[in-house]
């Protein structure tokens, strides 16, 4: 049979969410445990990765397990040529878990079907990356001690962001009402409304990071608009100024409100806003090694006490 | 247009009618038609009321499998299949797209695994009716109109 591992955060029903949110909820009481001893989870970064390899490592570290591994493909057997299944069954003969970022889209499903032992995707080019999801839904939870019936405002770039667009599908489960904030050039795609009108989620969308985005909504989740993904550069100098959240924005803002963004943050969150209560973000970062702590021990079979 | 049949009659194999006259050389690949040693008759741009143009293939003593045959459905869904035994048609067919088509059509993310990697593509069928597939590792959507198939198909 083959082991159960994370490629896609449809891989997770909506009792296995809960269960991975309750988990991390002991990690963060007690992140410090002797539950990976003996155990060697290999870190395979075919594409340098910092922070979420420093999440990783820090996450595996603190339940005293060993990493292997290697964080970009100048010190890998891939540059000699070697498939991506000649890696994966020589690292799995070696370990008892794979975490992997790959640049290339759908590398993670297939290693998972080659791998006899579970797999973590990472970030596998565009397409996904589960444990950030898993970060991002722990913190809603977390801050709002529920995931249910919330509104959750998504503001920046909707249409290549894979944060987004995964948070969309892991939050499907709980009845969510969405309001999506972007230039017109980076507007949510078509396919991700229908995802919400087959689920009969509701949602708005706007051009304008206005106030009454954000005065009504319970997460605001920020993002970068990026530079290179505008094609006309006249269309990135006329917007790049306004989606970016201030802290006067916030003044009438709902008490319970939080802001989260799957960092690196450049200019899209002014720096008055981290003194704010409301920031979460670098709080949302650490939960990173507490959700990741969850999801290895789940797919390693794991249990893990209070 | 007269009755007179445009491709010579067949004594005992298949026939596949009704080919749009552009996917003619796209089922050819798709069956593999050129690693077979039977005896085949193709027509192409023959007069269809219908259709304005069609192209036909005749395949002696060549009886496909279900699996087989309908992937051509990819490229053209509503030809007609006349199985012929003894210069009779005993088997009107149609064919049907599977759930799942593997190993048989190129997905256009140059990014994808599948294009850097030794290993067979996988589609999922999304819908039937519009042919529309999605990649089982990159996971987008092919229209109909953008499908390429694999090399050597």
């Amino acid at each position: 049979m083959k082991p159960k591992s994370l490629v896609n955060i449809d891989d997770y029903d909506k009792d296995d969410i809960m269960r991975i949110i309750d988990t991390a909820c002991k990690f963060k009481k007690n992140p410090n445990r002797q539950l990976l001893k003996g155990k060697v989870c290999a870190a395979l970064f075919f594409e340098p990765s910092t922070r979420t390899r420093l999440s990783f490592e820090t996450a595996i570290s603190r339940l005293e397990g060993r990493i292997v591994g290697f964080s970009d493909t100048a010190t890998s057997s891939a540059t000699k040529g070697e498939s991506l299944k000649d890696t994966i069954m020589m690292v799995s003969n070696y370990t008892d878990l794979i975490i992997m970022r790959h640049h290339l889209e759908g590398s993670a499903r297939y290693a998972s079907e080659v791998s006899p032992i579970p797999i973590i995707n990472a970030g596998d080019g565009s397409n996904q990356h589960p444990t950030q999801t898993m970060l991002d839904i722990f913190s809603i939870y977390e801050t709002q001690k529920t995931l249910q019936n919330l509104t959750i405002t998504i503001v920046g770039d909707l249409k290549y962001g894979r944060a987004v667009h995964s948070l969309i599908e892991g939050l499907s489960h709980f009845e969510p009402t969405f309001n999506f904030v972007a230039p017109e050039e980076l507007k949510i795609p078509e396919k991700h409304k229908v995802f919400c009108d087959k689920k009969s989620i509701k949602y708005r969308e706007f051009t304008e990071f206005s106030l009454e985005s954000i005065n009504d909504t319970d997460i605001l989740y920020m993002t970068r608009v990026q530079r290179e993904r505008f094609t006309d550069l006249m269309e990135y100098e006329k917007v790049k100024n306004i989606y970016i959240l201030k802290n006067d924005m916030l003044k009438n803002s709902r008490d319970n409100l939080k802001i989260l963004h799957p960092l690196p943050r450049v200019k899209e969150i002014s720096q008055d806003v981290d003194e704010n209560p409301k920031a979460y973000y670098f709080e949302q970062a650490r939960n990173g090694i507490y959700a990741r702590q969850a999801v290895i021990c789940d797919l390693l079979g794991i249990e893990v006490n209070s | 247009m007269g009755k007179e049949l445009q491709v010579a009659a067949l004594e005992s194999g298949t026939a596949i009618d009704h080919i749009p006259s552009d996917q003619l050389f796209k089922v050819v690949g798709l069956l593999r038609l050129q690693d077979l040693k039977n005896r085949i008759t193709i027509g192409n741009n023959l007069g269809s009321r219908k259709m304005g143009t069609k192209g036909i293939i005749k395949i002696s003593d060549k009886f496909f499998e279900e699996d087989e045959i309908n992937r051509i459905a990819l490229v053209a869904p509503k030809v007609k299949l006349n199985i012929i035994k003894n210069y009779e048609v005993v088997e009107k067919k149609r064919v049907t797209l599977p759930n799942i088509v593997i190993g048989i059509v190129k997905c256009n993310n140059p990014k994808c695994i599948t294009n850097n990697e030794p290993m067979k593509t996988r589609f999922d069928v999304i819908d039937k009716d519009k042919v529309i597939l999605q990649c089982h590792y990159c996971e987008i959507k092919i229209n109909k109109e953008d499908i390429i198939l694999s090399k050597g198909k």
